[in-house]
């Protein structure tokens, strides 16, 4: 008798402690549901393939679209990826190899710090570091602060990627006899190379979706560029204009850029989630 | 008979725990050495220590000599990776890569230390030697990790012989199989002494006597007892070994 009290009560407290966790998981859903919503609702109707494939309209004339902002991210986000990838991939997998010593907690803590430090603040420096010297805006220097962006995460995760990599594998090739630069590149890196593909997509997707630095360093452009020299048009950055301007047309605009970007980011993810799954370790 | 490896006076450490005392070896070519003893008992650190592997781990030392064919391994002048190459290792879990298909593991040794070969000849050799070739030959491409465990460890074995080692150091290489497994790995090993000079680090005593010429009982980092297998087991000089190797302790 006593006993089928206890798991009476035992079920109950299994059944409120699983419902507050789903109340915990749709409440935490809820403002992702409600975004993706929102945009796909009121961006859906401006798609089309001239507002992928055109360049931007002037108030009142009607059409155009937003083909530089997507070529323009995409341009930016490669410039990023160029400048970012072997540096955070670099200082990730020095960290993880042979990060023991007091350089290794210097880089990590400054890894931290970096990570912390405002995207806009970063937008300054890359400013400071290109605009102001080049005396213009520029897909560089926006390349660059978004580069900038991806160093600190992309090192941290690349570290714990490649402390994945089992030791035994490590000490299999240096019993081989070969050389212990050659065992991380051949071997360690090659294991790890599914999850750092992933952290990269993510951290790409990430740099994608960046507005406050580029406000002062690409700039915007009403033409197509591939100059990296030149300003250059961005998807965020359109939709920062589009957003605050009076128009109800561009306002519109606006809804259906930021559809395209979240596809794009989306897409991105997405790449990442099956270079994850198809990863040896 | 020569010696292929002598030791003499050697001591390792890690960071401030002394694990071997004193140690002094002479392993002969082409034979095989077991290396037995309790737990713990520097078994493993010894061998790590014939091909520079021990010194890697972090706060690791180790003093003394070990002399290949004369010659001082632990010479500033010796590259460990030359000395690895002439000194192959198996360990206690197969570890093959998970990323390379079987023939790249075979051939991961040769390939990473551009040594150019005839890949398909090592590639077969190896794997007959390791009496792998007719289970794995119509799969050679498909990843290696879907070998079975007593597969990976023989494959294991060939990556090691495909560089051509003289000295093949095992670190309780039959610790995780099957019986089945093991008997071929013995089997093997019997065959590869012809060729190699080969010292297996084993927990099993029954293994011990099967497989090796001559036998080294270690406990507490100390080398209590060596000789011919035969001789240790059934008429050893120490009580202590005597104790090990009946079963009173250890």
């Amino acid at each position: 008798m006593k006993m089928r009290v206890h798991s009476a009560v035992r079920r109950v407290v299994n059944w409120g402690m699983t419902g507050l966790c789903l109340t915990a998981v749709l409440m935490a859903l809820m403002p992702l549901g409600s975004i993706l919503w929102l945009v796909v609702s009121k961006g859906a109707r401006s798609l089309s393939i001239s507002f992928l494939t055109e360049l931007p309209a002037a108030v009142g004339e009607s059409g155009g679209g937003v083909g530089n902002a997507i070529v323009g991210t995409l341009y930016l986000v490669v410039l990023a990826g160029l400048l970012g990838l072997p540096l955070g991939v670099g200082a990730g997998v020095y960290l993880a190899e042979r990060g023991a010593g007091r350089l290794g907690s210097a880089v990590r803590f400054t890894a931290e710090v970096l990570g912390s430090v405002p995207s806009i603040v970063v937008g300054v420096v890359a400013y400071g570091l290109v605009v102001a010297t080049m005396h213009r805006f520029s897909a560089l220097a926006g390349g660059l602060a978004l580069g900038i962006l991806m160093v600190p995460t992309l090192a941290r995760a690349t570290e714990e990627m490649v402390r994945l990599v089992p030791h035994t594998l490590r000490e299999a090739s240096l019993a081989l006899g070969v050389p212990a630069w050659r065992t991380t590149l051949s071997i360690v890196l090659r294991t790890a190379w599914g999850g750092i593909l992933n952290v990269a997509l993510l951290g790409i997707a990430r740099a994608a979706g960046e507005t406050a630095p580029l406000l002062f360093t690409s700039l915007n452009n009403q033409y197509w560029n591939f100059r990296p020299d030149q300003p250059t048009a961005s998807l965020t950055v359109q939709i920062f204009n589009y957003a605050i301007s009076p128009y109800e047309d561009w306002q519109r605009k606006a809804w259906g850029s930021a559809l395209v970007l979240l596809l794009l980011v989306g897409l991105l993810s997405l790449l990442a989630h099956f270079t994850r799954r198809r990863s040896a370790i | 008979m020569t010696a292929k490896l002598q030791v003499s006076s050697l001591n390792a450490w890690f960071s401030t725990t002394q694990a071997l005392k004193n140690i002094n070896v002479e392993v002969a070519a082409n034979r095989v050495l077991a290396i037995i003893g309790p737990s713990g008992c520097g078994k493993s650190t010894f061998v790590r220590c014939l091909n520079r592997m021990h010194e890697l781990l972090p706060g690791a030392r180790s003093e003394g000599r070990v002399l290949l064919d004369g010659e001082d391994v632990y010479s500033k002048a010796l590259d460990p990776s030359t000395l690895r190459r002439r000194v192959g290792m198996v360990f206690q879990r197969a570890n093959v890569f998970p990323t390379l298909s079987i023939r790249d593991n075979v051939l991961s040794g040769l390939k990473l230390n551009r040594v150019k070969k005839n890949y398909q000849e090592v590639l077969e050799r190896t794997l007959r030697q390791t009496a792998l070739w007719d289970e794995v030959k119509d799969r050679l491409s498909s990843d290696a990790t879907q070998l079975s465990g007593g597969q990976q460890q023989r494959l294991c074995i060939a990556r090691a012989l495909a560089v051509e080692p003289e000295v093949l150091l095992m670190d309780e290489p039959a610790s995780a199989l099957d019986p089945i497994a093991t008997a071929k790995i013995e089997e093997l090993i019997d065959e590869l002494k012809s060729r190699y000079t080969i010292v297996i680090v084993t927990h099993n005593m029954q293994q011990a006597i099967r497989i090796s010429d001559f036998t080294a009982f270690f406990c507490m980092g100390e080398l209590i007892e060596q000789g011919a297998t035969k001789q240790l087991f059934t008429k050893p000089e120490k009580q202590q070994t005597e104790d090990y190797v009946t079963g009173k302790f250890g």
